[in-house]
């Protein structure tokens, strides 16, 4: 193991180490506890310059309440999670069979159009940002969920057919090919042989693209307008808007932003790294 | 009558069945391909034409030939927007860099076996799952001049105050800084994940040979880390030049346009307020894109080596 294990360090380092560890994370992490110190403050708070010492009152109920029960917070959570959902399942359904098709067959195109997907995933945004916008207004889905969701689904269908592909190649090949030998269809092996076995990638691949669908803001503001199907990234703009110089409110409305892609994380952690890091070791 | 239907069916089958490993891949390709191509592929060559077009969006599209290239050469219609935009992003590229050692250096320090220690690497890797938007807001306030984190530190040491995000000369480091964050832990995660994978016996074997350190770092665990350093690159270099969010929450451009990226000046051109000069918009991103194209060409060329080599 790199660097050598602290514990065959003299005991000096280890409690050198034991006590610089939690100031590195609250140093880390400072600005975001800020954050969550300015989302539990009563608002006189800010108006007596009482920034940073602790809350006059707590009034963290009264703070995530008014964003949970007098905005359009929840409605834009719940637009997040109509847009996310169907995405997460299109991308994942559309790629394992990608995945499949150039993880298991050789044919002569299969690499041009491996790598049509992994460029594609590459592109920046803002070439595709008119096309897309128009296309999206001609099938009458500019300002709905609907146009979001599709829109999605094709773009992460190329990063999530790079990692099924690599998911499958790494699979034993004498699995399928005993399978042919068999006469079983190729349909029934994608069904019955590579799919259980592509469990782990699924998992990984549905927390990945929750989390970065969650999070989009570029093409919520570009095919989205109102509170109607705005996700929450781009709500929380409009939100700040309405409850401007309110810190304590906008501090609680971001935290409640960010929380389901951490919840997500915490929940489905051991899946989540395997699919970021997928690659990194050989 | 019956029979003939009968064999054609079977005649029918069993074409399906001796060209089964042929036609299947396509079948199987053949959704996802259609996506990609309407939503992504199509898309880019449909920006390079428009760019020679002057559009407002709504009414007939004017041709213009390379005119929109021009303006954008010559800066005839935005003064100082493109070529701040340009040097912006290579500033972000260059500065970016840094998550690549930062990421390394975190996950040096992080790589222990002490009490507790996954909560800790779970909770440094922490800003990486939250949106950049909730990342650019928590640094907006984090550089506020009254109430910032950053003020109140400067001036515990009797400094400041000082406004990052009203500065041109500091603003578009201090985006930078905020983006690091979430990049950062995303490289710490793919060295620690790297630094697992590490062969012990290689480390022994160097320690017996009196190799410390340093030495030890650079020349027998680097060179194991490689595919993690390819990854961070890849994603680092990509992150760098897509940054959008985090200007458009903290600045909107600003102050004065001194802190404009290609992509953000290229939404504001084609999108906001600005009017909608969509072919120009087109021009910029085309520039984008073919800055990117250097980097994606590379990343495939090293791709297709390793693909041959197996």
């Amino acid at each position: 193991m790199f660097p050598t294990p602290i514990e065959r360090q003299s005991a000096g380092a280890q409690v050198a180490y034991k006590t610089l560890l939690p100031i590195a994370l609250l140093m880390w992490l400072g600005p975001l506890l800020a954050v969550a110190l300015f989302s539990v403050k009563p608002e006189g708070d800010f108006a007596n310059a009482n920034y940073w010492g602790l809350p006059s009152s707590f009034e963290g109920f009264a703070n995530y309440g008014q964003v949970f029960f007098n905005s359009d917070m929840p409605r834009y959570l719940l637009n997040s999670f109509l847009i996310t959902v169907p995405t997460v399942i299109g991308a994942v359904v559309l790629s394992s069979m990608t995945g499949f098709a150039l993880g298991i067959y050789k044919f002569r195109a299969n690499l041009w159009i491996f790598f049509m997907f992994v460029a594609g995933n590459f592109v920046p945004f803002q070439i595709l940002m008119v096309p897309v916008r128009d296309l999206t207004l001609e099938l009458g889905l500019y300002n709905t969920k609907t146009g979001l969701v599709l829109f999605h689904i094709a773009f992460q269908t190329g990063f999530c057919t790079l990692f099924m592909r690599n998911f499958i190649r790494a699979l034993p090949f004498e699995l399928i090919e005993a399978a042919r030998v068999e006469g079983v269809s190729e349909w029934r092996i994608f069904w019955y042989v590579v799919l259980p076995l592509m469990k782990p990638a699924l998992a990984a691949l549905a927390v990945l693209i929750f989390t970065f669908i969650w999070n989009d803001y570029f093409w919520a503001v570009v095919l989205t307008q109102g509170a109607e199907s705005q996700p929450v990234t781009a709500g929380i703009t409009s939100f700040n808007a309405q409850f401007r110089a309110a810190y304590h409110l906008m501090s609680a409305g971001s935290i409640v932003a960010a929380l389901p892609p951490v919840a997500m994380f915490f929940l489905m952690q051991k899946h989540f790294i395997a699919g970021l890091t997928l690659g990194a070791v050989k | 009558m019956a029979d003939a239907v009968l064999t054609q069916t079977a005649e029918k089958e069993s074409w399906f069945h001796r060209n089964q490993q042929a036609i299947a891949p396509w079948l199987f390709l053949a959704p996802g391909i259609l996506f990609f191509a309407v939503y992504v592929i199509a898309p880019v060559f449909q920006s390079f034409n428009l760019s020679l077009y002057e559009w407002d969006g709504l009414g007939q599209a004017e041709y213009v030939g390379l005119r929109n290239y021009e303006d954008l050469y010559w800066e005839f219609v935005d003064r100082d927007a493109f070529y701040t935009s340009l040097k912006n992003n290579v500033i972000w590229l260059l500065m970016y860099l840094l998550a690549i050692p930062a990421g390394l250096f975190i996950a040096l320090f992080l790589n222990q076996t002490v009490f507790g220690i996954r909560l800790y690497k779970s909770l440094f890797f922490f800003p990486f799952v939250i949106s950049q938007v909730v990342v650019g807001l928590v640094f907006t306030w984090f550089y506020d001049p009254t109430f910032g984190l950053l003020n109140a530190m400067l001036g515990f040491f009797g400094l400041g105050p000082l406004n990052v995000m009203g500065n041109e000369h500091l603003v578009t480091y201090g985006i930078i800084l905020a983006g690091l964050w979430p990049q950062t832990a995303y490289c710490m995660i793919l060295y620690l994940t790297g630094l697992n994978a590490v062969d012990p016996e290689q480390i022994e074997a160097g320690r017996l040979d009196g190799a410390k350190g340093l030495r030890m770092l650079w020349y027998i665990i680097l060179p194991q880390l490689r595919p993690a350093t390819f990854i961070a690159f890849v994603v680092t270099i990509i992150g760098s030049l897509r940054s959008f969010d985090l200007i458009s929450i903290m600045t909107g451009g600003g102050p004065f346009g001194s802190s404009r990226v290609l992509a953000y000046y290229m939404f504001e051109v084609a999108l906001s307020e600005y009017g909608f000069r969509m072919g120009y918009g087109a021009a910029i991103a085309v520039v984008l894109f073919l800055i990117m194209m250097c980097f994606i060409t590379y990343f495939l060329w090293s791709m297709y080596r390793e693909e041959r080599g197996r």
